[in-house]
């Protein structure tokens, strides 16, 4: 009893993190039908930025405290939006009425261009990150869950609460909607199309640039090609949520979080990332329109 | 997003079709029409002029087979032979992504596939390798079927994020399996023989007899009904279908098609490497395949094998600027399909007619684009 729930609670902090990452994923995909393979790279991005100012600025921000881990994954996650604005200006804009199969390459090249890029800047190896937490736990019904954990879930979900009210309730998320269902109907309703957008890659590319900084003070590791993987795997946490829609990525998520969980005490963790993918395609068979999504004709 | 499925027609209410290629039809000649298929008229520039002159072919053949008189030093043959290797992934990936517009991104995954299962079948159960080769191509089309049968359905991007998981999951299986060796791989695999000559000039030049049919075959296929086919499901694939192909058979058949390419270049490269393991097949490799074809121009065989020997030789110029490499290779990726989608050396676009028989037959689609 108390292994399985230890099982459950890993598994909604892993879904946690790949949340953040699925949420932008999703919210770029429900736009502009792109997907965008640099976004695990902009979580790899957030990792790196949060560690260059921690390295930097270690002294002046008196060590790991928390106030200072905040502030810091507040700046985080203004620049990687930024890199995220700057992106969709440079490499996705100028091709959007071209065939899909250019931008899916141009994503796959900036995908690359981002990993071998941080590679130049601070080489290949592994860095680790100046601040790690403690191992202080508390015990619910046995399962132990740090306060590292705890409190990362808790910003997860705070982010997420933020981003659900924000496209739900505000003028520009309601612009963000309507984009989803006709761009060119909301360019004659007068709402500035370029700009929305810009505004989702600016938020999508924040949530990732946050879990980043997230995932680096918790594992403790960050290199540059370590956004690959969670990239592929907050994909499949989209689909399965059914990509496009928002609340969908994060169940998406906190399945596929619960699922390696539990796969992984199943086989081994070796075929942890096979039993993923292998979900996907399972996926893909059976309900390619994920667990919330409606179903979509192809608009021709 | 959710337009309503297509109902009968009614002369107010249009059937999707007529709908479609009334609202398409001006989008699709300005931007498909001229995104992959180059704009300027016969040939374009002096060099794919070159390139795509049909002696250009025997010469760049003539060369690879007179190498081992010119320079027969080991790391001449070693680094020819790579390349070789590495245009016959480029060809085969060129069916997939360049005919059939299906981006692929796990086409090494397929590389090792075929490296394995002629790798093992060789050393644990001693074959010949020239016996491996049927399995081979079974286990390539397994392959094929198990990612292509499901996402080929659903809209082109799923295949891609698809199969850049499977490539990361036949990875990873080969290195927690016990019969591939796990990270040792597999290693001692026997060569085609070696026709008493030097064993690894022998290798090299079956690697020229079959890499000279594989870009021979893939040329052709793009040549006939099936290749435009393919090039027809490329421009618009729901035009395409309102046309009477097939699409998800068509589109099949491309993905399977450049799985037995890839698989058939992973025995080559076993044996040329004699022993292989998982690192060999990531990601990066998918990659720069993927980087061939598009530099070289999809859709082009001259253009995509310049691109491949292009994309091969380089790290051998290039030596100890890795990372540097592949960042430029990123941004080059952006600005190829921004400022120049038809690759550098694009394909030829009129199709000759042939003799006598069609003659007289109109313009191909392409030129009524423009």
């Amino acid at each position: 009893m108390e292994y399985f729930l230890q099982l459950v609670l890993n598994g909604l902090f892993v879904g946690a993190f790949y949340g953040l990452v699925a949420l932008g994923y999703s919210m770029v995909y429900g736009i502009i039908k792109l997907l965008n393979f640099a976004h695990g790279d902009i979580y790899m991005l957030g990792a790196f930025a949060g560690y260059t100012m921690l390295t930097i600025g270690a002294g002046a921000l008196g060590g790991g405290s928390l106030v200072a881990l905040v502030v810091i994954l507040i700046i985080a996650m203004i620049l990687t939006g930024t890199l995220g604005l700057v992106l969709e200006r440079v490499a996705y804009r100028p091709l959007r009425s071209a065939p899909r199969l250019s931008v899916l390459i141009t994503a796959v090249g900036a995908s690359f261009a981002l990993e071998y890029g941080i590679a130049v800047l601070y080489g290949p190896n592994p860095r680790v990150y100046p601040v790690g937490f403690g191992n202080a736990a508390i015990e619910i019904f046995g399962a132990r869950l740090t306060w590292a954990q705890l409190f990362m879930m808790l910003v997860a979900v705070l982010l997420m609460v933020a981003l659900d009210t924000w496209v739900g309730r505000t003028r520009s998320g309601r612009a963000m909607r309507a984009i989803s269902q006709d761009p060119k109907a909301c360019l004659l309703m007068g709402i500035n199309v370029d700009n929305v957008i810009s505004r989702t890659f600016f938020i999508g590319s924040a949530l990732a640039g946050a879990g980043g900084v997230m995932a680096g003070a918790y594992y403790g590791k960050i290199d540059f090609l370590m956004g690959f993987i969670i990239g592929l795997k907050a994909f499949t946490a989209a689909v399965i949520g059914g990509i496009g829609n928002i609340r969908g990525a994060v169940l998406g998520a906190v399945v596929l979080g619960l699922l390696e969980s539990f796969g992984t005490a199943w086989l081994g963790s070796e075929w942890r990332d096979v039993f993923a993918f292998g979900f996907l395609i399972l996926f893909l068979t059976v309900r390619p329109t994920g667990l919330l999504g409606e179903r979509v004709t192809e608009r021709v | 997003m959710s337009d309503e499925p297509l109902r009968g027609s009614t002369p107010e209410d249009p059937s999707g079709f007529v709908r479609a290629v009334d609202e398409r039809g001006a989008a699709t000649v300005g931007t498909v029409g001229g995104g992959l298929t180059p704009t300027g008229r016969k040939g374009g520039n002096p060099v794919s002029r070159v390139v795509g002159h049909p002696l250009f072919g025997w010469l760049v053949i003539a060369v690879a087979v007179a190498l081992p008189f010119v320079n027969s030093s080991a790391y001449a043959i070693r680094i020819s032979t790579d390349a070789l290797i590495f245009i016959m992934l480029a060809v085969g990936l060129n069916v997939v992504v360049g005919y059939c517009g299906l981006l692929d991104l796990g086409y090494a995954a397929f590389f090792a596939i075929g490296a394995y299962t002629s790798g093992v079948l060789s050393t644990t159960f001693g074959w010949p390798i020239l016996a491996t080769i049927p399995f081979v191509v079974i286990a390539a089309v397994i392959g094929g079927l198990l990612i292509g049968g499901p996402t080929l359905r659903l809209r082109s991007d799923y295949l891609a994020i698809v199969t850049l998981g499977f490539g990361e999951i036949i990875r990873i299986t080969a290195n927690n399996l016990d019969f591939t060796g796990g990270p040792n791989g597999v290693f001692g695999i026997p060569d085609f023989g070696d026709f008493g000559l030097r064993s690894d000039i022998a290798t090299y030049w079956v690697v020229v007899v079959v890499v000279g049919l594989a870009v021979l075959a893939s040329s052709r296929l793009g040549r006939g009904r099936l290749g435009r086919a393919w090039r027809f499901v490329r421009e618009d694939e729901d035009a395409a279908e309102a046309m009477g192909i097939h699409t998800y058979k068509v589109k099949f058949a491309a993905y399977v098609t450049g799985a037995i390419f890839g698989g058939l270049a992973g025995v080559l490269f076993a044996v040329h490497q004699t022993a292989i393991s998982p690192p060999s097949f990531n990601f990066l490799w998918s990659a720069l395949i993927l980087m061939a074809v598009v530099l070289g121009g999809m859709g082009s065989t001259p253009g995509v094998v310049i691109g491949a020997i292009i994309i091969s030789l380089l790290p051998e110029l290039l030596r100890g600027a890795e990372n540097w490499r592949y960042l430029i290779f990123g941004v080059l990726l952006i600005v190829v399909m921004i400022f120049r989608p038809q690759g550098i050396w694009p394909h030829r676009v009129e199709e000759k007619p042939d003799r006598g028989r069609r003659r007289r037959s109109s313009p191909e689609p392409e030129e009524v684009a423009r």
